[in-house]
């Protein structure tokens, strides 16, 4: 019944001081653009950074490796004995049976499979050398597990095939050996094999560590360097949604025996970075938004001290103190939710001016806009937090106002 | 028998200070319903303060405050704030109408606060209140475009939209010239010939000679008391039989 009555005279208190209304609107509307404007930029910084990282490796990565070393025989027999630095019998390179893996995980993998046999090998050109990492793949299959294809500045994957013993560089790489495409390099090998591959073809990645330090060839050559016929040490996989990698990693593990790695695991120190960085901007916006409520705190301080008069004389006629405190509080409301609404307004644009900024990217290589996230929580967060700012910040001061004695008023005033 | 409309027994309000003062010191006083009572004294003799008791503002140190028949030495502030609200109706020497509200809205505010009454009631009672003070035609005006007897008829009306029992007026005449405070008083006069109960502080002597009752503070205490009006009469014809 008096609540119609207490939202008429805030109604009236907020709309016949315009000016003040328009400030303490402004100060919230401030807060809250601002934080969407943060929360939209930093989320999707991450998120593209996050989706740059995800197309530029594979999602799960199975090696040969086991997580941990098998038990050893003489252990199994003989509890008592102790051993140190004992060959592990069971230890032989390569991922048996590849191809029935592979043929098992196509079977309820939400994505590709591909193999691959990864050496460490020695470019010699123009008496330059530089130590990489060869990767020997199928390049009908690789299509299908990373961008390599995509990132080919000279020449295709399908020339490996066409050239005796061919490989495909790094940029990076062939800048700092003066490799052109078609130059023949000495590749030397781990068990000291050494063998002249002829360039097929460049590629450009944008991850320095890659372009300078991986080259890729055919599987044979990759098993001819290692002098491992036959052999294949690695199995990577890219699936449709990369999130449940970490699912799929564990699960192929689980099947496999071998060490399964998601882009997660592999990442995990850049991600817990992540968690820090979400931290400090949630704080960020948090002290922006109480900030932007101290606009709020102030006004009403200053319409409860003007209408001190009419605290008094509606108290003397018998309104209940808390009645009272709650004008203040629902103008406060009032401010705070068209602020909120001017601040969602703000905010979008804010985002939308912001993502017409472009930037270099030296992933791409291009030009590229601001990557702005838009996600309706950033709204309803910002908001909900916006709105209990404001209501706390207008309860303190309309308590000490309503508080007053209204004698103490009216023997003032007379 | 006269029914008693407000009634106070050893009434004591003590202000604790850096210096400790006694604004009003040991009253008994009962007034009856239709009476008007003028209470006056020189400032700071604790006229208002004992007004304030009466009309609920302030609570007493010590003593009671018996209004139609309740006391209300243990209420809560809540309490106080409803009986104020239904009983007691204020009127200061300050208008303290909302400047931002209507004459007519001014005085609907204790009904709406009161919440007794439909929309259609309060608007009726507002505007016959308004219409018998000789606001009629000032209903939709704002404060600060009414003159100063006009804002206090405003006040006036608004003291009486709850019917209260009692009317506690605060030097209601203090801030205006002669023919509004003739006005305002001859209203006072017939609220209580209407049988309202109106406690009037005032130091214009003149006019409190005109109430039912006068009593004179001094030092918180009832220093004299003046019967006058009608009571002059009963009063005398009392002590004639006596």
């Amino acid at each position: 019944m008096t609540t119609n009555l207490l939202l008429s005279i805030a109604w009236t208190h907020v709309t016949t001081r315009v000016r003040q209304t328009l400030v303490g609107m402004f100060g919230v509307a401030m807060g809250v653009g601002f934080t969407i404007m943060m929360a939209g930029l930093m989320q999707g910084s991450q998120i593209d950074f996050l989706r740059q990282l995800v197309d530029t490796m594979p999602h799960v990565t199975v090696d040969d490796e086991r997580r941990s070393v098998p038990n050893q025989p003489a252990d199994q027999e003989y509890a008592a004995v102790a051993m140190s630095n004992v060959a592990n019998v069971n230890r032989r390179p390569g991922i048996r049976y590849p191809d029935a893996i592979m043929a098992s995980l196509r079977s309820w993998l939400p994505g590709e499979v591909a193999p691959s046999v990864k050496t460490s090998a020695i470019v010699d050109h123009g008496g330059g050398r530089v130590g990489v990492t060869l990767m020997g793949i199928d390049p009908r299959l690789e299509v299908g597990v990373s961008k390599l294809a995509t990132q080919m500045i000279e020449g295709q994957l399908t020339d490996l095939s066409k050239a005796a013993n061919g490989i495909i560089i790094g940029q990076a790489l062939a800048e700092k050996l003066a490799i052109k495409n078609g130059n023949t390099v000495l590749l030397g090998g781990g068990e000291g094999t050494q063998i002249s591959a002829t360039v097929v073809g460049i590629f450009h990645s944008g991850l320095k560590r890659v372009d300078e330090g991986q080259i890729y060839s055919l599987i044979g050559l990759a098993q001819t360097l290692m002098g491992q016929n036959g052999i294949i040490n690695q199995l990577r996989v890219r699936l449709t949604d990369p999130l449940v990698a970490q699912k799929v990693a564990t699960q192929v593990e689980a099947q496999t025996g071998y060490k399964s790695v998601s882009w997660q695991e592999a990442n995990s120190d850049l991600l817990s970075t992540f968690a820090t960085r979400d931290f400090i901007v949630l704080t960020v916006m948090g002290a922006m938004l109480l900030t932007s409520s101290f606009a709020t705190y102030n006004i009403i301080s200053t319409i409860t001290h003007e209408k001190r008069h009419d605290i008094a004389i509606m108290k003397s006629l018998g309104m209940r103190e808390y009645s009272v405190r709650r004008i203040f509080i629902i103008e406060s409301a009032i401010m705070g939710s068209v602020g909120i609404l001017f601040g969602w307004i703000l905010g979008y644009l804010l985002c939308y001016a912001w993502s017409q900024i472009t930037i270099f990217n030296p992933l791409t290589g291009a030009t590229v806009p601001l990557q702005i996230y838009y996600s309706p929580m950033h709204y309803i967060a910002s908001g909900a937090i916006s709105i209990l700012c404001c209501a706390v910040a207008a309860f303190f001061p309309a308590r000490k106002a309503t508080r007053v004695h209204p004698v103490e008023i009216i023997r003032g005033a007379s | 028998m006269t029914e008693i409309a407000l009634q106070v027994v050893g009434l004591v309000r003590k202000v604790q200070g850096v210096i400790s003062h006694t604004l009003v010191d040991g009253i008994d006083l009962s007034v009856e319903k239709g009476e008007f009572l003028a209470i006056t004294g020189p400032s700071g003799s604790g006229k208002s303060s004992l007004l304030y008791l009466l009309g609920l503002l302030d609570a007493p140190t010590e003593g009671e405050v018996i209004i139609c028949g309740q006391a209300t030495s243990k209420l809560s502030e809540i309490e106080r704030a409803d009986v104020r609200l239904t009983k007691c109706g204020f009127v200061f020497q300050f208008h303290f109408l909302l400047p931002e509200f209507t004459a007519l809205e001014n005085v609907l505010l204790p009904m709406r606060a009161a919440g007794r009454m439909s929309a259609k009631e309060m608007n009726e009672r507002a505007m016959m209140l308004l219409t018998s003070l000789g606001l009629g035609e000032q209903t939709g005006k704002r404060p600060n475009q009414l003159s100063g007897g006009q804002r206090q008829r405003v006040a006036l009306a608004r003291a009486l939209a709850n019917r209260p029992e009692i009317i506690v007026a605060d030097e209601p005449t203090g801030n205006l010239d002669t023919a509004s405070t003739e006005q305002v008083f001859g209203i006072l006069r017939d609220i209580a010939d209407g049988g309202q109960t109106v406690v009037v502080v005032t130091h214009d002597a003149a006019l409190a000679a005109r109430a039912d009752r006068r009593i004179h503070i001094v030092d918180g205490k009832i220093h004299e008391t003046t019967f006058g009006g009608n009571r002059k009469a009963e009063v005398a014809a009392a002590t004639h039989t006596a």
